[in-house]
């Protein structure tokens, strides 16, 4: 089976779109989205509808910091994520709101964790930026293999034979074994607003048969996407983040 | 436990033919080509972790300077790792018969270079070269086997975080695997440097293989013609710059040592190639100090990737040197060195049988000069040969080369139907990139 892994899609339509058909084309039969469906960018209805139609298929969706913000008011984000989601909250409609509210912090299916930040404490929305912290998601996680986003980079987190915790970054399109009898913590990096100087979406396919993970780097156009945050009158640096992927 | 009579995965598992540190090693018994099984040892785990390890970058890796990966057991359930029998003697059995002469070290140096560029070419670090990993081929060629250490870039390095298993063997480690870096692949050039001292002297360089390992990060080896006179200063200067405590000043691509050690008359010589004794020992305590200063900083320079210390030739006709194509060939080339940190030019030029091979090396050295590049990035070859393209494109191959820049006519020039057809032959025969020059009409 092979699995699409999209995180940190934030509202950012043609970046989505892309790494959907990107995904489609080379085989993915299932969907993940780990959670920031919305956020920053300017078509937030438009990412969650497209959203809900493929969870309506069986696609895994998981909460993120922005969309629970949509609900809860933005506690916790800086001023430009907290700008946005209110400006967010105007643009959705009663039920996508309601879509959002109702997603689940974490789902766990047989060897397979799926949740935003970490697995522990999910609702805390850790960033797992060191060995330690992928060391305490994958213990919590009680999975063989954990998918998140959160942190926008690609890493891959792994336990390594003395049991250490060590971290592994992957060149786009190249297939990284995932044996089963480690245990993993795979960040897929963020669809809609890369900030690793690379502008290009970023998201993962999982194929379980082979037990192999590859992360891609998919071009799209950024510059449209940046012209549509300006003129629906967002703050300009996320336009300008868009446009240098940082 | 797999053991001798039984079938695995299909694969009929003949004779014990080795216990190495890691695991076992098994006859398949088998139609075709001859195979061996690996089998680890389930303790210690560090041997699993090698194990493991190999099982995943040898399929990977492609060539003749490897082992042909075959096939690999479930690593939970039954691990094993099936490749070819690489026919051949092992570089330790030589090693062990004494020292060997200069131009055999040479030869058989510049083997090793070959396939551990080879091996750098697809990301990968051995990390535990020395003459027990290498085969020497019947064909004259060299495979390196044992992979149990080795650093694969596109794959997660279970002994990344392992600084206890990551050194490698003790005679042979680098300063940066004891720094705990497994990520820089002129690590191997110096266990390369390690290797040829060994073969030339019968010594190692940094003691015998318990001694403390760190001494390498200060230790100034006794220069090897100290112990045998017979040594050509060249091999010194080659050995000793493998040898260098500090990456940047060893060579940056296994390409280049294979390079020096099959053009020993183009090796500029410097200081380390007449040194006749190693450092002072008011010297020694002074890198002894310095070795402690930066091993406390840590340094983390990275590496010059193997793309940015290409081997660029470019092929001069020295027949023709007043011809309009020579000024862009030169201008191309500079361009093409400028994007690059470290490099190698070399400046090739065919002449038919019967021709002046000075001559047309001093041609060369005229045509070279306007570059002003540093003498130890040049080297100047005369090949004789009827047969101009078949002759440089063979050149480029042995030689590692990564671009070879030549000149071509344009189609209004009729006048130099000889080179349209040498650049063509060597495009389409060449086996790395290939940057054909041109002049516009207006500038003929």
């Amino acid at each position: 089976m092979i699995l699409a892994l999209l995180s940190d899609l934030h509202a950012n339509l043609g970046a989505v779109r892309a790494c959907l058909k990107h995904a489609e084309e080379r085989g993915a039969e299932r969907f993940a989205f780990l959670g920031d469906l919305v956020g920053y960018g300017a078509e937030p209805g438009a990412v969650v509808d497209l959203v809900s139609d493929y969870a309506r298929r069986g696609a895994v969706v998981v909460r993120g910091n922005h969309d629970a913000a949509v609900g809860e008011g933005g506690r916790g984000l800086n001023d430009l994520a907290h700008e946005a989601v209110e400006w967010t909250r105007t643009a959705l409609s009663a039920a996508q709101k309601a879509f959002l509210a109702e997603l689940p912090l974490i789902v766990r299916e047989d060897d397979l964790c799926f949740v935003h930040s970490s697995a522990e404490r999910p609702e805390r929305w850790i960033y797992v930026q060191t060995n330690g912290a992928a060391r305490e998601s994958i213990e919590a996680a009680d999975a063989t293999y954990t998918f998140a986003g959160h942190v926008h980079e690609q890493v891959l987190y792994f336990h390594t034979p003395t049991g250490k915790t060590a971290p592994f970054r992957p060149s786009s399109g190249s297939a990284v074994p995932v044996p089963s009898h480690r245990r993993w913590h795979a960040i897929a990096g963020s669809v809609g607003q890369p900030r690793d100087g690379n502008p290009a979406a970023a998201y993962a396919l999982f194929d379980s048969a082979r037990e192999e993970i590859t992360f891609f780097r998919v071009p799209y156009d950024h510059l449209a996407a940046a012209s549509k945050i300006r003129a629906a009158g967002l703050p300009e640096a996320l336009a300008q983040r868009i446009e240098r992927g940082a | 436990m797999i053991k001798p009579g039984d079938v695995v995965d299909g694969f009929h598992v003949g004779r014990h033919l080795h216990s190495g540190a890691m695991g076992d090693i098994y006859e398949v018994a088998h139609d075709g080509p001859k195979l061996i099984m690996k089998v680890p040892r389930l303790e210690p785990s560090e041997g699993i972790i090698g194990f493991e390890t190999e099982a995943t970058i040898v399929p990977a890796l492609r060539g003749p300077h490897v082992p042909r990966f075959v096939a690999a057991g479930d690593l939970a359930r039954t691990p094993y790792l099936v490749t070819e029998w690489i026919d051949g003697t092992n570089l330790e059995e030589v090693v062990n018969g004494g020292p060997l002469p200069p131009a055999e070290v040479a030869r058989i140096g510049a083997a090793v270079a070959d396939a551990l560029h080879s091996v750098h070419e697809q990301e990968t670090i051995h990390l535990d070269l020395k003459p027990e990993n290498v085969i020497l081929k019947t064909d004259g060629t060299v495979a390196l086997i044992d992979f149990g250490f080795a650093h694969h870039a596109r794959y997660p390095d279970l002994l990344a975080e392992e600084t206890r298993f990551g050194a490698g063997s003790a005679a042979y480690v680098s300063p940066e695997q004891i720094r705990g870096t497994r990520e820089d692949p002129r690590a191997d050039i110096f266990a390369l440097g390690v290797t040829l001292y060994e073969m030339a002297t019968g010594r190692f360089p940094f003691g015998e293989p318990d001694a403390d390992v760190r001494n390498r990060l200060w230790l100034d080896p006794m220069p090897p013609r100290a112990y045998a006179p017979a040594i050509e200063p060249w091999l010194q200067e080659v050995i000793l710059r493998c040898l260098e405590v500090d990456a940047e000043k060893r060579y940056q691509s296994a390409a280049h040592v294979a390079f020096d050690l099959r053009n020993p008359e183009q090796i500029v010589l410097t200081s380390r190639a007449t040194k006749p004794r190693a450092a002072t020992f008011a010297q020694q305590l002074r890198r002894f100090f310095k070795a402690r200063r930066e091993h406390a900083d840590r340094p983390r320079q990275l590496p010059v990737p193997a793309h940015r210390a290409p081997i660029v030739m470019v092929a001069v006709d020295t027949a023709h040197l007043d011809d309009v194509r020579q000024p862009a060939i030169r201008r191309a080339t500079a361009q093409v060195l400028s994007l690059n940190t470290e490099f190698r030019l070399v400046c090739v030029t065919v002449f038919a049988a019967g021709g002046e091979h000075l001559e047309h090396l001093v041609r060369l050295r005229h045509w070279v000069d306007p570059l002003r590049m540093p003498a130890q990035r040049i080297s100047l070859h005369a090949i004789e040969s009827d047969r101009a393209a078949e002759a440089l494109v063979e050149f480029a191959r042995r030689n590692h080369v990564d671009l070879i820049v030549l000149g071509a006519p344009g189609p209004a020039q009729p006048e130099r139907t000889w080179w349209r057809s040498v650049a063509s032959e060597v495009t389409a025969n060449a086996q790395c990139s290939v940057h054909v020059v041109r002049v516009g009409a207006r500038e003929t």
